[in-house]
């Protein structure tokens, strides 16, 4: 279980972005957290993967605290591929930094062998996306925190993505936070969802709303 | 093969093969340059010595080649030594805040001394002679090449890969070696490519001053510093010759620079 | 308004150091944009709506190779019509939020914008501030700095400077990226105010589900090519008023509608 209890976040000389933040999050469990921009999202995901050191309270998985050195169980996934990954490696070289993943696994996310050799700039974002996840499925890795990850992306990318998401955590029971504004999205991948707001969470106003529109009816038609 | 691909190699095989050619000439002078007719002393351009000869009988071009050559060698070392300074100054920095604020300390106090002034000082302890300039252009020119790196290296450890490099678990030599360094390589590269020319130009005003090489050393700054005293009587070439070599040596150089460096940001 | 005429277009990649081969990224696309109309064109990344964009703009890079017919307001649309338009008729706001200058506060951006479509020096200052007012842009937002405003002030920034042209067709690239819902629907809406006033509105984006209340047709579009233009209150129920399987692939992997796609079992349902 990934514990993160009384985290507090600020810079210096402004009020603190998370005041007293607390969440669990089980193995195979999808958890959504949603909030208004600036509310401290982005850096909650940080500090639970370790990017970010907290001022007070801690990040534990199975108790023990996020080791310094060697993989972290926890790996955070970006919104925006094209910053996650080194610009002057290849493809191969970006996975293999972090483990070499099977064919099989490879060929679930609809990654091509062709794109091995080539650079980052010339994968879309959302085969470059689907890099990023791949890469972010180590051994070892028992967590992740998809901050945004399919914003960008259109429908049916999109929707590829987390059906290749959802299959190996399904498998491995890895635990997912997902980060989105996207209210319909959480509902369909997430049994729990908490909202960010003024530095503390709280569980959404309206619990397991409906997306503003029904499914088939039009937009356009409101 | 495309055109603006065509006309870059076709300028950068120009540029290599005109330096080559002029140092392999150099290197094939043997005594020329030093060889004085004192029975042709200041003759204009003509048939037998194609650049001329100075006050002291001696070929005019010989003395350009081997002062290139000179010059190149003055130049590329203060360069290089200069950004291998400025690179490990600003990986040091980026140990702590502490290291840091010891490196920002010292690259602003060395930045606000008059660089000329702190040429001579540190020539001028050094007793003079090639080494010396070697020395005081690399110690006077590493800051501002050194303030440049550190801002690129303290964008580059809040990339995001970089965070995500460490999460996988990589060291940090790792993540210097493999991620530090290839993307601050091209601002290196120009900063090395600017230092050259500055370097050689610096050499000649400490060689004119009498700090920096000795006069029988042919190199650029002691024959532009000798045409100075012949200006006024009219002998032309004993500065133009020169001159000209000088400035063909730094365009060719830079072209060379460029092309590389647009070969590795190209990636 | 706008035509635009089986349009293709090439750009050149180096598949090895030396040779240099040319690649179709847009092939055949033609759609029209009518006065008071936001018209979608929706695709994936890499489906060539942002080159589109450019091509109308006339922004494209130097080496390009372009075919087809662009007609705006009847007159073909050549590059030197697009210089003279350019700001004053036809207006671009960009994707990328670096399209502000990063030395300059955003109520002289705007204002510069103004007398770059015409103004008087002496008018600018004064329709410059209408427009920041319109967006919503206080005292506050109109002396920051570029740096200083969240994603979704700096999209309104850019917004105003294509409304002080008064331009006749605007197009925006993308819009929507990255800003949360509020900030979201506040930018979409300024673009139906847009029309609503008249102007020919280009919408280009990835983002189906939030283009369609606010837009009259869609595009779709997939590798460069068109695939079909279809009214915006086609996209309802399954799908079925759409012509082409992908059109009703895409919308039937919105999560708000099946969540599924054609070639894989339904995503397991867990809400």
């Amino acid at each position: 279980m990934l514990d993160a209890s009384g985290l507090r976040y600020g810079v210096a000389g402004q009020p603190a972005v998370l005041d007293d933040v607390s969440l669990t999050l089980d193995a195979g469990e999808w958890l959504g957290l949603d909030g208004v921009s600036g509310a401290g999202k982005s850096t909650l995901g940080h500090l639970l993967a370790g990017h970010l050191t907290p001022q007070a309270g801690t990040v534990t998985v199975d108790g023990a605290p996020l080791p310094r050195r060697g993989l972290r169980p926890v790996q955070w996934l970006p919104q925006s591929p094209e910053l996650a990954v080194n610009p002057r490696w290849r493809v191969k070289q970006i996975l293999e930094e972090a483990w070499t993943p099977p064919d099989a696994l490879r060929d679930a996310f609809g990654i091509e062998p062709a794109w091995m050799n080539r650079f980052p700039q010339a994968l879309s974002g959302g085969e470059l996306q689907r890099v990023c996840v791949l890469r972010a499925l180590a051994p070892g890795v028992r967590y992740l925190v998809a901050d945004e990850i399919s914003s960008m992306l259109d429908p049916l990318t999109q929707l590829a993505l987390w059906q290749g998401l959802r299959r190996v955590a399904d498998e491995r029971q890895l635990g997912v936070l997902v980060i989105s504004h996207d209210a319909a999205l959480l509902n369909r991948l997430c049994s729990r969802r908490l909202t960010l707001s003024d530095g503390r969470l709280r569980p959404p106003k309206r619990y397991g709303a409906p997306p503003a529109t029904a499914p088939g009816q039009s937009p356009a038609s409101r | 093969m495309s055109q603006p691909r065509l006309s870059a190699l076709l300028s950068t095989a120009l540029a290599g093969l005109l330096l080559a050619s002029a140092l392999i000439a150099a290197a094939g002078l043997g005594d020329t340059p030093r060889q004085m007719h004192f029975d042709a002393r200041l003759t204009p351009p003509n048939l037998d010595f194609w650049f001329g000869t100075d006050a002291l009988g001696r070929d005019v071009a010989a003395r350009t080649l081997a002062g290139l050559t000179l010059s190149f060698w003055v130049g590329s070392l203060a360069a290089l030594f200069g950004t291998l300074i400025a690179l490990g100054m600003a990986l040091t920095a980026m140990l702590g805040p502490r290291w840091d604020a010891l490196v920002s300390l010292v690259i602003d106090t060395l930045l606000s001394v008059p660089h000329l002034l702190l040429l001579l000082m540190i020539a001028f302890a050094l007793g003079g002679g090639t080494h010396a300039v070697i020395i005081a252009v690399a110690l006077s020119h590493w800051p501002s090449l050194a303030r440049v790196l550190r801002a690129e290296l303290l964008h580059l450890r809040q990339a995001p890969y970089v965070q995500i490099s460490q999460a996988l678990g990589k060291s940090r030599g790792f993540i210097v070696r493999h991620h530090w360094i290839p993307q601050v390589l091209p601002h290196c590269l120009v900063g090395a490519l600017l230092l050259f020319p500055h370097a050689v130009l610096h050499e000649a005003a400490l060689s004119f001053l009498g700090v920096g090489l000795s006069a029988e050393q042919p190199a650029i700054g002691v024959l532009l510093g000798e045409s100075m005293r012949h200006v006024s009587g009219g002998d032309w070439w004993l500065g133009v010759f020169p001159g000209a070599g000088l400035l063909l040596m730094v365009l060719c150089i830079q072209r060379l620079g460029e092309t590389l460096r647009r070969a590795w940001a190209a990636r | 308004m706008l035509q635009i005429d089986d349009l293709s277009l090439q750009l050149p990649y180096y598949a090895s150091w030396w040779r240099r081969q040319w690649a179709e990224v847009l092939a055949g696309v033609s759609l029209d944009v009518r006065p008071g109309e936001v018209h979608a064109v929706i695709g994936a990344s890499g489906a060539g709506k942002s080159l589109l964009a450019h091509a109308l703009m006339g922004l494209l890079p130097a080496p390009h190779r372009q075919a087809g017919h662009l007609t705006f307001k009847g007159q073909p649309l050549t590059a030197a019509r697009q210089r003279q338009l350019r700001g004053r008729e036809l207006a671009l706001i960009p994707q990328s939020l670096s399209a502000l200058d990063p030395l300059v506060r955003s109520q002289r951006q705007v204002r510069w914008a103004a007398q770059r479509a015409g103004h008087t020096a002496a008018r600018a200052p004064h329709t410059a501030n209408q427009a920041l007012a319109h967006y919503q842009l206080d005292e506050r937002a109109q002396q920051a700095f570029p740096h200083q405003l969240s994603g979704g002030m700096a999209r309104r920034v850019l917004t105003a400077m294509a409304h002080v042209s008064s331009a006749q067709l605007v197009i925006a690239d993308e819009p929507s990226v990255g800003l949360d819902p509020q900030q979201r629907d506040r930018v979409l809406n300024a673009l139906a105010a847009l029309a609503r006033e008249g102007k020919a509105v280009l919408l280009i984006s990835h983002d189906l589900r939030h283009a369609l209340p606010i837009a009259q047709r869609v595009t779709i579009m997939r590798q460069g090519r068109c695939l079909e233009t279809a009214p915006a209150a086609a996209f309802e129920g399954d799908g079925h008023a759409l012509t082409t399987r992908y059109a009703q692939a895409l919308w039937r992997a919105l999560p708000d509608n099946h969540f599924t796609s054609p070639v894989t079992q339904p995503a397991p349902h867990v809400a």
